[in-house]
């Protein structure tokens, strides 16, 4: 879902409500400039699990629907210098059924198999839990310590922008009036190189991150730490890369020197809120476990032995 | 109102029909096609009682648009028997009395042999997993899961 124009509650709103107009444009040209001439409210569909509940729930009452998912590209999963360049519109399930991109980044690929029920793997997309911009999407830590790369499609073309700098606050990206994304893209991994992502939620399956953690780590030929990357969900208004957390791993075989750091690094990167989920106090303690636990099995995908 | 034309192809036959464009794909079939089959709990994609399959994959037929269709193969519960004879899951269901109210049933069915078609022995535990976005308020599931695993039996003897 992507923030275009601004929702100003108008009185008596319901007597001149028009009805949604809903376009499949035939170019990625096409898309942006209707995007670009609305004046009122647009959106973007692609899985439609986040769009559509809010359409119902009337949170949003877009002008403008514009369905994107039949475009090239927009549902293949293609290899390219290496690594994969991913569809907006590739849904979790079928992310999940991709042997190649699991075997690469088995983190990216659990953090968007956690999302929701068999119905919603079906349609939910990463792109569109990147672009409804919860502090808490499930997709998105690994995303950001893998380096993804989002390919944004705007009025004056293309542009790559990394994964961490779309949201900008809770349900706010930085997506410019008729920018879209159309791709993610995970790099190239060396040898001796893996992720992971854990969340936190009191029970066992759907549910919304009280916390969460990514690690993506690379390992030298002995098994020790090249590479570090350490992000963190649900703990600020955006998920936090923390540059920090990864250093303390550098050059190091994961002893309980650099997980103490990684897990205070962590922490100091927190700032939540409490709410009926969870307190600021238990998240920030949460998110520095998951961090170690997340890095260890990382560490052991990688094929270090600690 | 401008209605939008869709053409698609439901449980096999070529249907035409018009829909606004903020319409789900659920209240399309109940209401412009008379396939009530599919039933609406939440309207928000969490109780999976409207599930159908679009293009062979198992979705919330209340977070789908009905001009998405368009072109589309969509398949629901009234596509499931063979004219008078019953889906082994249908008649399993029966037999089992894995259902009570029977609010859930057809969602789960479709869901089931969704299942099944991508794995024909799962473990409760697969079938538990799969089966964790149809809500059942009734049953306590664990009829349901015998039933599923006997159907699973049956069509992988057969």
């Amino acid at each position: 879902m992507h923030e275009s124009g601004c929702a100003a509650f108008a009185p008596f709103a319901e007597s001149w409500k028009t009805q949604m107009r809903y376009v499949k444009p035939e170019s990625f040209e096409a898309a942006s400039a209707v995007l670009v001439a609305e004046q009122g409210i647009a959106r973007i569909l692609t899985g439609g699990t986040d769009v559509l509940v809010m359409l119902k729930a009337e949170v949003v009452e877009p002008d403008l629907m514009v369905d994107i998912k039949h475009l090239p590209g927009m549902r293949d999963i293609v290899s390219e210098d290496g690594g994969y360049r991913i569809g907006a519109a590739v849904s979790s399930a079928q992310l999940g059924e991709h042997a190649g991109v699991k075997a690469m980044w088995p983190g990216v690929v659990e953090g968007a198999e956690l999302i929701g029920s068999t119905q919603v793997q079906n349609r939910a997309t990463m792109v569109g839990n990147l672009c409804t911009a919860s502090p808490a999407a499930d997709s998105v830590p690994a995303l950001v310590t893998a380096n993804a790369i989002a390919r944004v499609h705007g009025p004056d073309g293309a542009r790559d922008v990394p994964v961490v700098d779309i949201p900008i606050g809770p349900g706010k990206t930085s997506l410019l009036k008729g920018e879209f994304i159309t791709s993610t893209y995970l790099p190239a991994r060396p040898d001796n190189a893996a992720d992971a992502y854990l969340r936190f939620i009191p029970r066992t399956e759907m549910d919304i991150a009280v916390s969460s953690a990514a690690v993506s780590l690379e390992l030298d030929a002995s098994g020790s730490v090249t590479a570090a990357f350490v992000a963190l969900g649900a703990v600020a208004p955006t998920v936090r890369l923390v540059p920090d957390a990864g250093a303390a791993l550098i050059g190091t075989k994961l002893d309980a020197a650099a997980i103490a750091g990684l897990v205070a690094a962590a922490e100091a990167a927190c700032s939540p809120i409490t709410d009926k989920r969870g307190t600021i106090e238990f998240r920030t303690k949460t998110a520095g476990v998951l961090a170690k636990r997340a890095a260890h099995i990382a560490y052991s995908r990688a094929g270090g032995k600690t | 109102m401008k209605m939008i034309p869709v053409e698609t192809t439901i449980n096999g036959d070529r249907t035409e029909f018009l829909c606004n464009s903020d319409e789900s794909l659920l209240d399309v079939l109940r209401d412009r096609l008379g396939l009530t089959g599919a039933k609406e709990g939440c309207g928000t994609g969490d109780c999976g009682a409207c599930s159908v399959t679009l293009n062979g994959r198992l979705v919330c037929s209340c977070l789908v648009l009905g001009v998405e269709v368009d072109g589309a193969e969509v398949e629901t519960i009234e596509g499931m028997a063979d004219g008078e004879t019953l889906h082994p899951l249908q008649r399993i269901f029966i037999e089992e009395a894995a259902l009570q109210c029977g609010i859930c049933t057809p969602g789960i069915l479709i869901a089931a042999k969704s299942l099944l078609e991508k794995n024909p022995d799962p473990t409760d535990t697969e079938v538990r997993d799969w089966l964790a976005g149809n809500l059942c308020r009734c049953t306590g599931y664990d009829k349901i899961i015998k039933a599923v695993q006997k159907a699973a039996a049956e069509m992988r003897a057969a």
